[in-house]
């Protein structure tokens, strides 16, 4: 019981479309089972981190939903727990969450008052396996003041996106780079948002960048000490990714459909954890045509489905052919649909007869609404 | 002070040996059903969704599988501070130590367990059978009634009724008179099995024979209570109930939930059924996989064909192997170009490849032919079928096997193959 987390999963994105319309992205489901938060709530559970603290702000009724219980990743013990902080007013304070950095200073007292000497902050939205002891081990030996956690990505993979590092032979963290825009040199070790530092130099660092009024995380105390302090990189094997646009997040749910990674995430010790819906198994009639797709419980099959990930208990109806779609919970198809390169949202139904394609590589994002039932 | 309404004891410690093989290392409430569910699943569920959270389940034989899967009751909503559900298993006490030597004797010896709650009215309950039911609409007949005891029945066709035991009642439901599997019957409500005794009846009537051999409900109290002039009804319970007490009755009832339409719906979202849920992850169909008429549990992964089964967590069908009119239970496994035909494989089994199972003639089982019958197979908990191996109808393999224990790679219809479990 070295370490507390702390989960940032407060952001919006305005590049996810309209998919963060009605949930924050530490909500968005993943894998076919899962919501993006469970990937790292499972990991600092599996690391036996017994404290977390998520911090969560924009449209989080889904998360707090999500996060009812705290059973499924086995915390709420005596010792520990899972802690949900929104932003309060208070005599001092009666501002929103100003900042990564802020959403930590208006909660510093659930800091002070722990005795685990580390903290792992990680975000909400990543998608990936980690023993965080390792990364404490590693933070330990090395001598850091914060050890961040990178994955070395891909030449080809663009990196805009990230916040890119530049480390010398020791891995210690030269350079910190976010969200680069001039690429053709940029680094392809890239930050995963996940660090670990002192609790106590946390609280100065935390309560320093709050007396200047300096609110983000990454800008005002990592970018800002990179020289002065010990920042050390630690790599992370295996698979990781974050869903930071709409497009990056049809990608990771169609990673799933890869036998290595089903064979990574699902079979490998240790286990995704996440709550449990209670739905029937998925149910097959006669006109089903299922061909390399990922189906969560309570779904009910008429038609013809490829290549596709499906959510809880979605239906699809007769004569209907989904193809290359992700579709989220409890969404219901009618008969003689035809939808292909879709993000078809969650809880809504499509009706009969209707027919979407996004491009390939580009998913288009469909929300609709029309009467499920007709009397 | 603890005060409950109405508590319940489920009585989950028979083996349910007509189930074979399926029961030899697990009690038949914890045998899996309905790809995701186990038997004991239902009443379980029964009992929270009809508002009562304080159950005391008498186990005893085999009880390793019930117990983990009840665990503290958290699927159910039964981990309480107050009541909740209960693991009763029989004990050792100063002066002697018994097993439950019947139904009624199970309950006898559990009187301190049901005092604690301060109950007016005890439910007891077989862990066995596939239903929906509020036992408070019982509950309320009960009461509208005065009864002291109602047992719950269930309108059975009236050629069959001389397999079960049935009531005669009167207009108001009062029960005149009972028959044991009569061969004239002159009623055709069978009873279920599930009862509501006023607390006092109950526990006056279990003290009184308690130094009945063997004390059974339907034996020995019922028929106590009748001859003392007590008030019992019968309730009358239309729904869908399903005994699997026979190995042909449990795969039928299986294969009644893949209906277009089931009479037993699991969909609806009214009275939802709980499992203990240790696979979450979804299922993978794979790229030549095809699959009609099925339904699949979490984590299964489907690379061949299936139709008309059903397939419980974590199953692998492997590429080219087909599966028809099968039960395949939790992370078993069927090889590569095998063929099953109305075989249930029992958890954790594995059938290797260019095997057939249920192939050939229709043959009596030379053992146990009220047993497998049907053109079943059945494959044991933990078994294994090497590759390349022709199994017949009306068969049941139990034990890790090898190419040797077998005659020319066959097990013919009729025949077992018992490596590990019971002999005779």
């Amino acid at each position: 019981m070295k370490l507390i987390g702390i989960v940032l999963a407060g952001g919006n994105n305005n590049k996810m479309q309209n998919l963060t319309a009605k949930r924050a992205v530490a909500a968005m489901p993943i894998g076919g089972a899962y919501r993006a938060i469970d990937f790292v709530l499972s990991s600092m559970s599996n690391s036996h981190i017994q404290r977390v603290a998520v911090l969560t702000q924009y449209n989080s009724r889904s998360l707090n939903e999500h996060l009812s219980s705290s059973k499924w990743w086995d915390f709420g013990r005596k010792q520990g727990g899972l802690f949900v902080f929104t932003p309060t007013i208070t005599a001092e304070n009666s501002f929103w969450y100003r900042g990564t950095a802020d959403s930590i200073a208006q909660n510093l007292d659930f800091l002070r008052k722990c005795h685990e000497p580390y903290v792992a902050i990680a975000s909400g939205d990543g998608i990936y396996k980690l023993d965080y002891n390792k990364v404490l081990e590693y933070h330990v030996s090395s001598g850091a003041d914060i050890t961040i956690v990178g994955k070395r990505v891909d030449k080809g993979i663009d990196v805009s996106r990230f916040g890119t590092l530049e480390v010398d032979e020791e891995n210690r963290i030269t350079d910190f780079v976010e969200k680069p825009t001039k690429c053709a040199k940029c680094s392809h070790l890239i930050s995963t948002g996940i660090y670990i530092i002192r609790r106590r130099l946390l609280i100065e660092l935390i309560e320093q960048a709050a007396s200047e009024e300096r609110f983000d995380f990454v800008s005002d105390i990592l970018i800002r000490y990179k020289d002065e302090r010990k920042m050390y990189c630690y790599e992370m094997e295996g698979y990781w990714t974050s869903i930071s646009s709409a497009d990056a997040y049809f990608n990771a749910n169609m990673d799933f459909l890869d036998p290595e990674v089903r064979d990574y995430f699902f079979n490998k010790y240790p286990d995704i954890h996440s709550k449990v819906d209670d739905l029937p198994p998925a149910k097959y009639n006669p006109g089903a045509n299922v061909k390399n797709a990922l189906l969560a419980s309570g779904c009910i099959i008429n038609g013809t489905v490829e290549n596709s990930v499906l959510f809880k208990k979605v239906y699809v109806g007769n004569n209907t052919t989904i193809r290359n779609c992700i579709i989220l919970n409890d969404s219901y198809i009618g008969d003689n649909v035809y939808l292909e390169n879709c993000i078809v949202e969650s809880r809504g139904t499509i009706a009969s007869g209707a027919s979407y394609m996004g491009e390939p590589g580009h998913a288009k994002v469909v929300v609709e609404k029309s009467e499920r039932y007709r009397i | 002070m603890i005060k409950k309404e109405m508590i319940a004891m489920l009585l989950a410690g028979g083996q349910g040996s007509r189930l074979g093989f399926l029961t030899s290392t697990v009690a038949k409430p914890a045998v899996g059903f309905g790809a995701k569910y186990r038997i004991i699943d239902f009443a379980l569920s029964n009992c929270i969704n009809s508002g009562i959270d304080t159950v005391g389940v008498l186990t005893q034989y085999q009880p390793l599988r019930l117990n983990t899967h009840i665990g503290i009751g958290i699927p159910w909503d039964l981990d309480k501070n107050i009541g909740g559900v209960s693991i009763l298993p029989p004990y050792e006490g100063s002066t002697n130590a018994q097993w439950y030597s019947g139904t009624a004797n199970a309950i006898y010896q559990n009187l301190r367990y049901m005092e604690r709650y301060n109950p007016d009215y005890v439910l007891i309950l077989g862990g066995d059978h596939i239903y929906k039911m509020d036992y408070e609409a019982m509950l309320d007949f009960h009461k509208a009634r005065n009864a002291d005891v109602t047992i719950s029945c269930i309108p059975v066709p009236m050629e069959e009724a001389s397999r079960f035991g049935v009531v005669i009642t009167d207009d108001e439901g009062r029960i005149s008179e009972f028959e044991e599997k009569p061969a004239n019957p002159r009623s055709n409500l069978a009873s279920m099995g599930i009862y509501i005794f006023n607390w006092k009846v109950l526990h006056d009537a279990l003290i009184e024979l308690k130094n009945q051999p063997g004390c059974d409900f339907g034996k020995h109290v019922i028929p106590y209570c009748h001859n003392n002039g007590m008030g019992i009804y019968a309730y009358e319970f239309t729904g869908y109930w399903k005994d699997v007490g026979t190995l042909h009755s449990y795969w039928e009832a299986n294969m009644e939930l893949i209906d277009l339409v089931p009479v037993f719906n699991l969909y609806e979202e009214f009275w939802r059924i709980y499992t203990s849920a240790d696979v979450i992850r979804p299922q993978y169909i794979g790229k030549n996989a095809y699959i009609e008429r099925c339904i699949i549990g979490e984590g299964a992964e489907i690379y061949g064909v299936a139709k008309n089964s059903v397939i419980g967590p974590g199953v692998i069908i492997k590429e080219g192997a087909e599966v028809y009119d099968s039960i395949i239970m939790k992370d078993s496994i069927v090889g590569n170009n095998s063929r099953v035909y109305k075989g249930i494989l029992a958890e954790n089994s594995r059938l290797g490849s260019n095997c057939a199972m249920g192939i050939g003639e229709e043959r009596e089982n030379e053992k146990w032919p009220h047993i497998y019958n049907n053109g079943l197979t059945v494959l044991a908990e933990d078994s294994v079928v090497p590759d390349n191996v022709m199994i017949g109808k009306n068969t049941a393999i139990s034990g890790i096997t090898e190419a040797s224990d077998y005659e020319n790679n066959t097990l013919q219809s009729g025949k077992c193959l018992i490596k590990v479990g019971d002999q005779d």
